[in-house]
């Protein structure tokens, strides 16, 4: 039965990967690559991995799919027809390229074997040993936060690069050019404002369970950062842009990723200072297992900290740069207010409704 | 090599072929960012793989189980993920500045445009 | 007993699965936008909530179904609200419920 559910979500994923290839819509082929992104979490989670699963919902389906429409409000809608391009090369390369890793393929371990060798080295270690010596259930959290530390620190910094990329290539322009006054009256009992304003708060205060309960069940960090960031884009997107910029001070939420990863490094700092190597926790308290608690639970507070900020910076970053945009005629978001954020029938007040 | 050892394996490098597909024949910036996400999840759908156990079940210590899934190829994946939305954001942002200073997203128009400099 | 809550969340699951197949047959079949919507908001208020009372069943009184019924209440909340936010887009972009368009982009009057 498994594998008959496996088959099938393979079959989805490659029908909506095909339809992403010719789909000459751009919006279109974002929702299906929001599409994309949850039947590939669904699959995760019948192989036994929701951690990864509920990651790649958050990320892939969520914050993935927000920079693309907003990169798609600055630039085209539809992709031009390729010139007489000849698609033969591609096609080539491809199939060879496939045949050649499907026949690579025929080496590795039957499809849920016990006794592959990647089940043989450290895997049972970790399962068998993180009980006694972490003593905290979530298995991957443990590995992730404490025998793995470094990988995640190292992690955490490519998050804040990231940031600092965007930063640097789109968000240093100080006053949007052309920017417009909000126009109409808010209308209060909006649909959208109603349940945007009942759903946010239930959406922060799970991500803060995501948080702190990552070591019960599958959660953690990376997730909760994810989801925090998600609930002040919803907020964003319903209320505009100027309110949302107002919940976290932008010389607050400038300075935030960098927070978190100085809470991260500093962890490592302070077991340093107090007699052991560095990220080695044991050095923090007296109890073996107390000590690795505090090192994870500060670790993750690091994680999820940079993480809300940097994907709620991006965001940012990228609303604020198509904002007061002249609409020419590639763009063509129908929108017609020169507004450019793509989400205009959402961010807009009730005196612009048809 | 039979194909029901292996189904997941083959299935995924397809999906695969199709993401690398997508990113070398079409023109269009913001698709082949697209299709890089495609390839990468692709990936992640291989090493998953790898680490399932028959009849195990979610790395999560509980007293009903004994069996348990390879926590390894997840911690790493995990990473994988959050790596991959870095590189799609600072790519879009590229896509971005592209249109800023080009006027379109197309590649042989960039090319051309650079070419009759 | 335990034969009477198995059958009825089979029931239920499978009643729901029906819902989902009905609502996708519509959203290929109907004419035009606006009833598309209302197929697919048919998936999202009967399909989802069937599916999950048949698992409240099976897991009993147990922490799960808390958390399923707090899914539940979650997903009546915000579908709705996606298919008001998705009409709303549509009439904003300029699209007229008066006139029905075919899928191939013939105007009827």
């Amino acid at each position: 039965m498994d594998t008959v559910v496996d088959i099938l979500l393979l079959a989805f994923l490659a029908i909506c990967a095909i339809s992403i290839l010719r789909l000459r819509d751009l919006f279109a082929m974002t929702m299906m690559f929001g599409l994309f992104s949850l039947i590939s979490a669904g699959l995760f989670t019948t192989m036994d991995a929701p951690d990864v699963a509920f990651t790649e919902a958050a990320v892939g389906a969520g914050i993935s799919t927000i920079l693309i429409l907003a990169t798609l409000a600055q630039t085209s809608r539809r992709e031009q027809a390729t010139p007489a391009r000849s698609k033969l090369v591609p096609l080539a390369v491809v199939w060879v390229t496939g045949a050649v890793l499907i026949y690579g393929t025929a080496d590795l371990p039957a499809f849920g074997d016990p006794e592959a060798p990647v089940h043989n080295h450290v895997g049972p270690h970790y399962i068998q040993e993180s009980g006694k010596e972490i003593g905290i259930p979530n298995v991957v959290a443990s590995v992730l936060a404490s025998y793995r530390g470094y990988d995640t620190l190292g992690e955490v910094v490519v998050v804040f690069a990231a940031v600092v990329g965007v930063m640097s290539l789109l968000g240093l322009r100080r006053r949007p050019p052309g920017l417009r006054p909000a126009r109409g009256k808010p209308d209060p009992n909006d649909v959208l404002k109603v349940i945007a304003t009942m759903v946010v708060p239930v959406i922060l205060l799970f991500a803060l369970y995501v948080q702190f309960h990552g070591e019960y069940s599958p959660g953690g960090g990376f997730q909760a950062g994810v989801i925090f960031a998600a609930a002040i884009i919803l907020y964003a997107l319903v209320f505009g842009l100027d309110k949302a910029r107002q919940v976290i001070p932008p010389k607050v939420l400038n300075r935030l990723p960098a927070v978190g990863v100085l809470i991260y490094g500093g962890v490592g700092v302070v077991t340093l200072l107090l007699g052991g190597n560095f990220l080695e926790y044991y050095a923090l308290a007296e109890d073996a297992k107390t000590a690795q608690h505090m090192g994870i639970l500060f670790i993750e507070i690091g994680v999820g900290v940079t993480v809300a900020s940097v994907m709620l910076l991006i965001y940012f970053i990228f609303s604020e740069r198509g904002r007061g945009k002249r609409p020419d005629e590639e763009n063509s978001d129908g929108d017609g207010d020169g507004d450019g954020d793509g989400e205009g029938a959402v961010s807009r007040d009730a005196g612009g409704t048809a | 090599m039979s194909f029901f050892e292996h189904y997941n394996y083959h299935l995924a490098i397809v999906l695969a072929m199709i993401g690398l597909y997508t990113m070398i024949s079409r023109t269009n910036l913001v698709k082949k960012v697209a299709g890089l996400n495609i390839f990468q999840v692709s990936v992640f759908i291989l090493f998953i793989s790898l680490g399932v156990i028959e009849d195990g079940t979610v790395p999560i210590l509980s007293p009903d189980h004994e069996v348990y899934s390879n926590p390894l190829p997840h911690v790493l994946i995990l990473t994988a993920i959050v790596v991959g939305v870095a590189t799609t954001a600072v790519a879009l942002a590229l896509v971005v500045r592209i249109r800023e200073a080009y006027g379109t997203v197309e590649e042989d128009r960039v090319h051309e445009q650079d070419d009759a400099l | 007993m335990p034969l009477l809550i198995d059958l009825l969340s089979w029931a239920l699951i499978l009643v729901g699965g029906a819902f989902g197949v009905i609502g996708g047959i519509g959203l290929l079949r109907l004419p035009e936008f606006f009833s598309r919507i209302h197929a697919a908001s048919i998936t999202d208020s009967m399909c989802a909530p069937c599916i999950i009372a048949g698992l409240m069943l099976q897991s009993g009184l147990t922490l799960v179904t808390v958390k399923l019924a707090f899914l539940v209440v979650f997903l009546f909340l915000t579908s709705p609200t996606a298919s008001h936010a998705l009409a709303k887009a549509a009439l904003h972009g300029g699209m007229d419920p008066g006139r029905t368009r075919r899928l191939d982009g013939e105007a009827e009057g």
